[in-house]
């Protein structure tokens, strides 16, 4: 799995910042079938979590409904200088995990 | 026999058309048996309550965007704002998208608390067909608030075979 985050590299103290993730997943609904007529198994990112020095400051939990390469925008508080963890887990249990670093001025 | 049907041609017509009119009704009824999926799932309004735990839906404070008509429903971009200071005391715990027509009622659960600092989430979704969406925003005080659209899709989603 491949992904990108779009975080800025600076950001005053108590700035409200934009965060845009995607991530590159098929997004396998289990509903279509396949050429053999069989089900295509579900295989979906279920749960996504975005974590500020350790802290959760977002999550989503994601169904088959979302399209495939999953993009999720939203914000947080730039608090202080530090890390920001991405995770996505998709139903193999396969978890991708992506880091952006911020300055705080 | 024959002498019968020809005297009565009228009679005989109708009966025909009967028969006919029945094998038409079975196989309607086969088709719509077939169509149904597999597994049924819950309203649109069922999921709502469900979301809501029984307190009042109201409608206000939260702004859907998601085009009115879209051509392609495999991607349909939506942003859902919440009217919130997001505060401490006063902020949006949860936004949840449910759809009235794809195969699972649930489209998205986003958790998010005081240090989002603006209650804005955007994602693409799937649409199975022309559908009612619904997005919903739980407050830390417990209140829930929605926001509906209405969209128009000339290319499904979801649910289409492999070619």
């Amino acid at each position: 799995m491949r992904s990108i985050v779009n975080v800025p590299k600076t950001a005053r103290a108590g700035e409200v910042i934009e965060i845009k993730t995607m991530i590159a997943h098929p997004m396998e609904t289990g509903y279509r079938t396949g050429t053999n007529g069989a089900t295509i198994p579900r295989n979906i990112i279920s749960r996504f979590v975005c974590t500020y020095d350790g802290e959760e400051v977002f999550s989503a939990e994601l169904f088959p409904a979302i399209a495939a390469n999953p993009l999720i925008a939203f914000t947080t508080v730039a608090v202080q200088t530090g890390t920001l963890t991405f995770a996505w887990t998709d139903d193999s249990g396969v978890t991708e995990t992506t880091t952006a670093e911020i300055t705080v001025i | 026999m024959a002498a019968e049907a020809a005297a009565d041609p009228k009679a005989a017509l109708e009966r025909r058309l009967g028969r006919r009119d029945l094998l038409a009704g079975v196989v309607s009824v086969a088709t719509l048996v077939m169509v149904r999926p597999a597994v049924a799932r819950p309203s649109l309004d069922a999921a709502v309550a469900l979301f809501a735990g029984g307190r009042e839906v109201q409608p206000g404070r939260v702004r859907f965007d998601i085009p009115p008509l879209v051509e392609n429903g495999n991607a349909v971009g939506v942003a859902i704002t919440v009217d919130s200071p997001m505060t401490e005391a006063d902020h949006v715990k949860r936004i949840a998208l449910f759809n009235e027509k794809n195969p699972q009622a649930d489209m998205a659960l986003f958790h998010l608390g005081p240090r989002a600092g603006r209650a804005a989430v955007s994602t693409r979704v799937r649409l199975a067909t022309s559908q009612t969406v619904v997005a919903l925003a739980e407050m830390s005080d417990g209140s829930v608030w929605s926001s509906s659209a209405n969209v128009v899709v000339t290319l499904a989603a979801c649910i289409e075979d492999l070619l």
